[in-house]
């Protein structure tokens, strides 16, 4: 209760201190969120906020996974399921002034989607599988301006030409799967902006683009926003995002704004300590570097890599041959003791194919060899081979056993590598790793009455830790675990795919910085596969850029990011900001 | 606290389910006992000075004043008398008859109305009613409960083959249930009914034969989906065989449909079984069962208390079975359990 007290102390000195007061101040804002509280089943996850959007303001509103930011902005349309909603939503609409909260739900219905549109994170999921992008932006104009069907198509046609797809007339009759991820993204901002919105939520409406695309969806939002002269609401984690886009922002954590001003302002002189964390989130490269020993050879090479997937032939000729698709093809590359080669590309490049073939988890065509000796399917049946290179995984949720507990977890490699290790052992080794993840520690809450005879060097209680279950932990302590597992049984390369791009921007500087101390302490390996050049910058000794299947380009870190050569580099790097 | 105890807490959450099970299982625990609750043997007998324990032994009727050689019939008045006799008792179970004990005292003609002797009646034969319906209750669970546990054994293998390596195994494993799924189940066990002597065991392999497809379906896609996750991958990479993994990561995680369905697929043996008997086609004659009285009701349609009394013990058992089933099936909801 006492944190919740400081919090709110704090947030009323925040709002006290004088904020930039522009012309702004004076005109009645389009919407005014009063002590907006949300529960869940009496637990309150948003506690009476108040921030307010003017007309044709940018504001971001940024924070952590869980922090609130997301309901927040579904509760302003009340589109939350079984959530209590409290305080009040003044929205300036065509009507005058309406408490967006206790307005009856026939009358909500006319403002969503004319006066406050929404566009979402993921457009895949947001557009209908089974209607046609045109009928389905051409829905929204027959419902709200209540157009004729072939206006409405033809309205539907130029939006999408404002939206800068190509051919528009053609993509009006496409289906969700047969556009791009950009396309769509184009075309849900389309949707949203049918009937010329007021308000526009836009809930991180570009995480589930590629990098190079997001600028350019970025950039459409603001043309756009400063055409129709809408305000933005944009949800987003990505602060790189907000410094390149919003005028004001919110920082929100645990469900309360601890800071709001001017972008400028808060990026400078952040006043809260969170918002300090946040900013200061940037992964960094530390400074002790370890130069690569020569005389060790290279923990993995590639020559002419080439790997493919069998897919099926249409007709009859698919009843007796396979057709392929090739995600990886020639790729040469070698990664030495001890340094770091970073992976970077767009999803469908084949780097996660080629995090998988380093696996030897993948049938390949061309030279692969881990520690001197060939690599791939078959050899990974060499349990002494196969130790050699372990993985860490991009979703620390699906990457653990719900049902294993975290001794189970962890001791599982020495399960297999070291059968005879008696059990009291084995468990040491367990703690061990677990103490060199920074988990030996306890967890917060530990559960569990403590037993005799098992007590970690300090004193602690640690049996708890090693009986629970991968549930009862947060993000990054999984990517902890997932570490861990993968460090027992002592591998020299560890591939890395996406280690970090789940997590919070806070938690992922710590894991880098985790993973840069074994390297340092181990002279571990790595193979680095990301689509984030700031996780890259900050890791990475060599880099190789793929598109569609090929190595583009590659070279050491500082010639790739600071002269990059091919035009797809040139893109990755100028969007990273 | 590990996935499966969170699922316990909230199944006995869930009121409805939680006492359905607990009067399931003390119905289905009374039954286990129902030689010593519904028999025609006393529990234990006294007679000039003697002790003797007829429900275990069988004990010749001229050993109590009768004049044959033969078993005890204890419902006979003239044995009853000669036990009320000052010195000798007998102690008779809550109810003195066995399921096959025809009762040749009844005052009525057969089938005779609830009295104060036969509860509920008896059937067209005699047989009181109560008897009956305790023992067949007892035997439609326990023969679902076999067929259940076989059902799912086989599902799981077979759906865990299929799911696990996919390819080439999957498609024909698919083809050959789509073959067999189209065999015309009722007809074969007219067939084998009319072949062979009816039997418990001979329905059992029957039913099973053609049960598991069901659930092996959901088992298969579980492992589908389960086996490209990332800890799938990283149990290889750290290099278990194909059984350790499906042993330790895929199997544990593909179980959820497995125990959601077991009460739905309990009350469905159940509801076959007593559909077969109804027919004629199930067990044997003179074997206890629900199915068996039912089709005795509709033959004696003004003997209410035959019909009722069955149709009412069998809503009841499949009423529990889906209580317990709905409680289960929001227990292991997931979207639930993130709550």
């Amino acid at each position: 209760m006492s944190v919740k007290q400081s919090l709110r102390s704090e947030l009323v000195e925040d709002l006290a201190s004088p904020s930039t007061g522009s012309g702004q101040a004076v005109h009645t804002p389009l919407l005014d969120v009063k002590n907006l509280s949300v529960s869940f089943g009496g637990k309150e996850v948003v506690h009476g906020i108040d921030f307010t959007i003017q007309p044709g303001e940018k504001l971001a509103l940024v924070g952590e996974s869980g922090s609130g930011k997301t309901v927040t902005a579904l509760s302003l349309l009340r589109l939350v399921m079984d959530a209590d909603l409290s305080g009040r939503s003044l929205f300036r609409g065509s009507r005058g002034q309406i408490d967006l909260l206790t307005l009856p739900e026939r009358e909500l219905r006319a403002i969503r989607g004319q006066d406050i549109a929404m566009i979402f994170q993921e457009p895949m999921t947001a557009l209908n599988p089974l209607f046609t992008v045109g009928e389905q932006i051409a829905e929204v104009l027959e419902l709200k301006l209540g157009l004729g069907a072939r206006e409405s198509m033809q309205a539907a046609i130029q939006l999408l030409a404002e939206t800068g797809i190509p051919e528009p007339e053609r993509r009006v009759k496409a289906f969700a799967h047969q556009l791009s991820g950009g396309q769509r993204q184009r075309a849900m901002i389309a949707m949203a902006l049918a009937c010329q919105p007021k308000l526009l939520l836009a809930d991180e409406p570009t995480t589930a683009l590629d990098v190079s695309l997001r600028g350019q969806i970025l950039d459409l939002l603001d043309g756009l926003q400063r055409k129709n002269g809408m305000a933005v609401l944009m949800i987003t984690h990505d602060l790189n995002l907000v410094r390149r886009f919003a005028d004001r922002v919110l920082v929100m954590e645990n469900g309360y704004i601890v800071e709001q001003g001017p972008v400028s302002d808060v990026f400078e002189r952040p006043q809260h300590s969170y918002t300090r964390r946040l900013i200061d989130s940037k992964p960094a490269r530390d400074n002790a570097e370890i130069l690569s020993d020569p005389t060790r050879p290279p923990v993995m090479q590639a020559r002419a890599l080439r790997v493919t997937y069998p897919v099926p032939l249409p007709g009859l000729r698919g009843w007796f041959k396979k057709g392929e698709f090739v995600a990886v093809t020639g790729a040469d590359f070698s990664i030495p003791a001890g340094r770091t080669l970073g992976v970077v590309g767009e999803s469908g490049s084949g780097k996660s194919t080629l995090a998988l073939a380093a696996l030897g988890l993948l049938p390949h065509q061309g030279e692969l060899q881990a520690a001197g000796k060939a690599w791939g399917p078959d050899a990974a049946r060499n349990k002494a081979i196969r130790r050699v290179v372990q993985v860490v995984f991009q979703d620390p949720f699906s990457s653990l056993s719900p049902r294993l507990t975290v001794e189970e977890i962890v001791g599982e490699g020495l399960l297999v590598h070291e059968p005879d290790l008696p059990a009291p052992e084995r468990r040491q080794r367990v703690l061990q790793a677990l103490a060199e993840v920074g988990m030996g520690e306890p967890q917060g809450s530990v559960t569990g009455p403590p037993q005799d005879g098992m007590r970690s060097p300090g004193g602690q209680d640690v049996v708890g830790l090693l009986q629970r279950y991968p549930h009862e932990f947060s993000g990054g302590q999984r990517q902890r675990l997932a570490i861990a597992r993968a460090l027992i049984i002592r591998p020299e390369l560890l591939v890395l795919d996406e280690p970090t791009s789940a997590l919070d921007v806070t938690i992922q500087k710590q894991v880098l910085q985790l993973l840069q101390r074994l390297q340092r302490e181990r002279g571990l390996s790595y193979l680095l596969i990301t689509h984030d050049v700031d996780v890259i910058r900050a890791m990475a000794h060599e880099v190789i850029v793929m598109k569609d299947g090929e190595i583009v380009e590659s070279g050491p870190i500082y010639k790739i990011l600071d002269a990059p050569e091919h035009p797809y580099t040139r893109t990755l790097v100028a969007n990273a900001g | 606290m590990s996935p499966s105890q969170r699922a316990w807490l909230r199944f006995r959450r869930n009121r409805l389910g939680y006492w359905s099970l607990l009067i399931f299982c003390t119905l289905f625990v009374l039954s286990l006992g129902a030689e010593l609750i519904s028999n025609d043997k006393p529990l234990i007998a006294r007679y000039n000075g003697q002790w003797y324990v007829p429900i275990l032994k069988s004990v010749p009727e001229t050993t109590f004043g009768g004049d044959f050689q033969t078993p005890t019939d204890y419902l006979d008045p003239f044995i009853q008398q000669q036990f009320a006799k000052p010195g000798n008792f007998a102690l008779y179970p809550l109810n003195p008859y066995h399921h096959s004990t025809l009762n040749y005292f009844a005052k009525e003609p057969n089938p005779s109305g609830p009295s104060t002797e036969n509860w509920l009646g008896t059937d067209d034969r005699g047989r009181d009613v109560v008897a009956r319906l305790l023992y067949g209750f007892r035997i439609s669970v326990l023969f679902a409960l076999v067929l259940t546990v076989i059902g799912v054994v086989l599902g799981i293998i077979t759906g865990a083959v299929q799911g696990f390596f996919g390819g080439k195994t999957d498609l024909l494993f698919q083809r050959f249930i789509e073959i067999w799924g189209s065999m015309p189940e009722l007809y074969l066990l007219i067939i084998f009914a009319a072949v062979f002597d009816p039997s418990i065991g001979l329905l059992l392999a029957l039913l099973s034969l053609f049960g598991w497809m069901g659930l092996s379906d959901y088992v298969r896609a579980e492992f589908l989906r389960n086996r490209q996750l990332d800890y799938v991958r990283a149990a290889r990479a750290l290099g278990l065989s194909n059984w350790q993994i499906i042993w330790r990561h895929v199997l544990p995680n593909s179980l959820t449909p497995v125990v959601t369905f077991l009460p739905f697929r309990m009350s469905a043996a159940i509801l076959a079984l007593t559909s077969l008997d109804f027919l004629g086609l199930g067990v044997p004659p003179g074997t206890p069962s629900l199915g068996e009285l039912l089709a005795q009701g509709k033959n004696n349609i003004d003997a209410w208390w035959i019909s009722l009394s069955t149709f009412a013990v069998l809503v009841s058992t499949l009423l529990l079975l889906t209580f317990m089933g709905d409680a289960l099936r929001d227990a292991l909801d997931p979207r639930k359990a993130e709550k």
